[in-house]
């Protein structure tokens, strides 16, 4: 992998220590950066202040106990956060140095940019495994002409190619969890997003499956931003350049800690971060 | 020295159940069902009882005495299970007992009228006390099913629209679609059958099938959307976020992601709706009317349905017109059941494709261990 500029920058809020920001200049950062992002549900603040940095070509895990506002940020990064019905939001998401909230943009645009894999396999039930590789063209009115090369391609990159080539045509629902997630991934790599967002994407895989898929999220490294939610801290340090750390006290869910994968898991500067990633709690 | 008990490579292994009822067991509780089913139709013959609910109710009330004397000398908790078990399989036997002799009974009154013509010929130069091997039924049927497929063109649209609105959109008025439709459903047919009387009859001047099925369609649609909302709202959350995280924007995901996802139950809701209405009299009666031959065209004056034929043929009430009308009646439940065996072949399809996926899955995953 290669050597790659450590850019990400604490909450300005909950920043026990301020990293310096090595990139500096604003409008030429490339990438998804989010400054000073809040949530809420209703009245419930959910998440407070995150500012972080996602340089492209890089994967990040996001790490931190159940409830901490992990899955409702990355739902941020794609505004998809604003699908529930008392959802609120603050602060800005910047993709390539403009913002996804300006009211001139298209959400659904924005999604075609920023995909996103969930945490269980939500490969559509009526679609074939072709069908399902092709439906976010399909859905999104994207004009392509080499449909099987699409096809081909993404399964490949996700992983899956070889086990499902002779039958593109079974039902996508007739594969087993994992090769699922992976037709769900090859699905979000057909509409070509810049950054891929991953909900625990392997909370619910067999071991064989989660090496598979990451694997696949090295690979995809290479082309695209990869934005990883997990619980599993073995899976943190394997797959990711990055990492960030979240928690909450009860109140609302904040950034603690965010630094290159390598330091948070031998040097965290917060002694927080380090009992989370030893396993003394959460 | 090994603890593990090695099995004799002798002996060969053959799958067995050992969970299930011995065979010998099985033939005596089916000999003795079949014993007091006998039992059950002398009570009848010499009872107050009569007809298969009669029968029927003799047939529980001999299971149980045989149950409660054997269950004497099981212990508490077997007896309450025996005799529990006796009830409950009774009461569901004793609810298909009336669907049976529905069935039964107007197709042994119905069978004399059938003959190869019946379906083919009307009743245009027959008379209604003619012989049963003149005329029959054929401008009826051509009746119903314009009728029906008026009705099904304007309600299915309709219907799956409002099931969107209310699943998918969910918008502003939610509550009030809701409402109506529901309220919809709580409508005499009669009624609707006078509304398009002062409506569409009136205003055309005349009868005609075009009024019959609006005036079906007013009947259908509350069925329609009701289970079309049902369906829809099986449909789990997530594949309208995946539709939505691939860029598409709502309607489309509903038309794209959605509704394929739940077409073999839509076609459920459009056959129930049919079936629903297919027997309604009452509305044709104020909108249709009735007619002896054949007629396909649905602007052109009154036409003939199957329950109006029915209706017309028992008021007549001539020896062979009766006769008529209970062919008639087979007729029409011989549609109703096709429509019914169809939503199940056509629901039943997708489940089967899906399974044969699943069974290839596991083949190919266990070829490649």
């Amino acid at each position: 992998m290669t050597q790659r500029t450590m850019t990400m920058t604490t909450s300005d809020l909950s920043a026990t220590n301020k990293l310096e920001d090595v990139q500096g200049d604003n409008s030429s950062f490339r990438g998804l950066e989010t400054r000073a992002v809040h949530a809420w549900f209703g009245k419930h603040h959910a998440l407070a202040g995150v500012s972080l940095r996602f340089p492209e070509r890089t994967v990040t895990g996001l790490i931190g106990p159940s409830g901490c506002g992990k899955s409702t940020f990355i739902r941020l990064l794609n505004r998809m956060h604003e699908f529930i019905p008392s959802a609120a939001m603050a602060g800005s998401v910047l993709l390539n140095g403009s913002d996804i909230y300006d009211p001139s943009e298209d959400p659904a645009m924005i999604r075609l940019k920023v995909g996103m894999v969930f945490q269980k396999p939500n490969p559509f039930p009526a679609m074939t495994i072709r069908e399902n590789v092709l439906a976010g063209i399909k859905l999104a009115h994207l004009k392509r002409d080499n449909h099987d090369d699409i096809v081909e391609q993404c399964l490949t990159r996700a992983g899956l190619w070889k086990e499902v080539k002779d039958r593109l045509d079974a039902s996508g629902g007739s594969l087993s969890g994992g090769q699922q997630q992976r037709l769900c991934i090859a699905r979000s790599l057909a509409v070509e997003p810049q950054v891929l967002l991953m909900d625990e994407p392997c909370s619910a895989l067999d071991p064989g499956s989660t090496l598979r898929i990451e694997e696949t999220i090295k690979e995809l490294a290479e082309k695209i931003t990869v934005i990883i939610v997990t619980h599993n801290m073995q899976q943190a340090s394997r797959v990711s350049d990055y990492c960030a750390f979240f928690l909450t006290d009860g109140g609302p869910g904040y950034l603690v800690e965010a630094d290159s994968t390598r330091k948070m898991f031998t040097n965290p500067s917060d002694p927080r971060t380090a009992d989370y990633v030893q396993g003394k709690f959460g | 020295m090994s603890n593990v008990v090695q099995a004799s490579d002798q002996v060969t292994i053959e799958p067995q159940r050992p969970w299930a009822v011995k065979r010998v067991v099985r033939a005596t509780n089916a000999g003795r069902l079949a014993l007091f089913a006998a039992l059950a139709a002398g009570i009848t013959l010499v009872s107050p009882l009569a007809n298969a609910d009669g029968w029927a109710l003799a047939f529980l009330v001999v299971n149980l005495t045989w149950t409660i004397a054997t269950a004497v000398r099981l212990g508490a908790k077997e007896r309450r299970d025996a005799i529990v078990r006796v009830v409950v399989s009774s009461l569901a036997f004793l609810a298909f007992v009336p669907w049976l002799s529905i069935f039964i009974s107007t197709a042994l009154k119905g069978y004399k009228g059938l003959y190869p013509g019946y379906l083919f010929n009307d009743m245009r130069i027959t008379s209604y006390d003619d012989e049963l091997t003149f005329g029959g039924v054929g401008h009826a049927v051509v009746g119903s099913l314009i009728m029906v497929a008026i009705a099904t063109i304007l309600t299915l649209p309709l219907g799956i629209l409002s099931g969107i609105y209310l699943t998918e959109v969910r918008g502003r008025l939610t509550f009030m679609v809701r409402f109506i439709v529901q309220s919809m459903a709580g409508v005499p047919s009669v009624v609707a059958g006078l509304f398009i009387f002062a409506t569409v009859v009136q205003s055309m001047g005349r009868y005609s099938g075009l009024a019959g099925g609006i005036a079906l369609a007013v009947l259908m649609l509350p069925t329609v959307s009701r289970t079309a909302e049902e369906v829809l709202k099986l449909v789990p959350d997530d594949l309208r976020s995946a539709g939505y995280a691939l860029g598409a924007r709502q309607w489309r995901t509903a038309l794209m992601v959605v509704l394929p996802t739940v077409k073999a139950g839509l076609t459920t809701a459009a056959i129930l709706g049919i079936a629903r209405v297919i027997g309604e009299t009452a509305p044709l009666l104020l909108t249709s009317l009735n007619t002896n031959g054949f007629m396909w065209n649905p602007i052109g004056g009154t036409l003939g349905s199957l329950p109006t034929y029915i209706f017309a043929m028992f008021m007549y009430g001539s020896e062979f017109s009766v006769a008529r009308a209970w062919s008639g009646s087979v007729v029409l439940l011989s549609i109703v059941l096709f429509f019914f065996v169809l939503a199940r072949r056509l629901g039943g399809r997708s489940e089967k494709r899906a399974k044969a996926g699943v069974g290839k899955a596991a083949r190919t995953s266990v070829g490649t261990k």
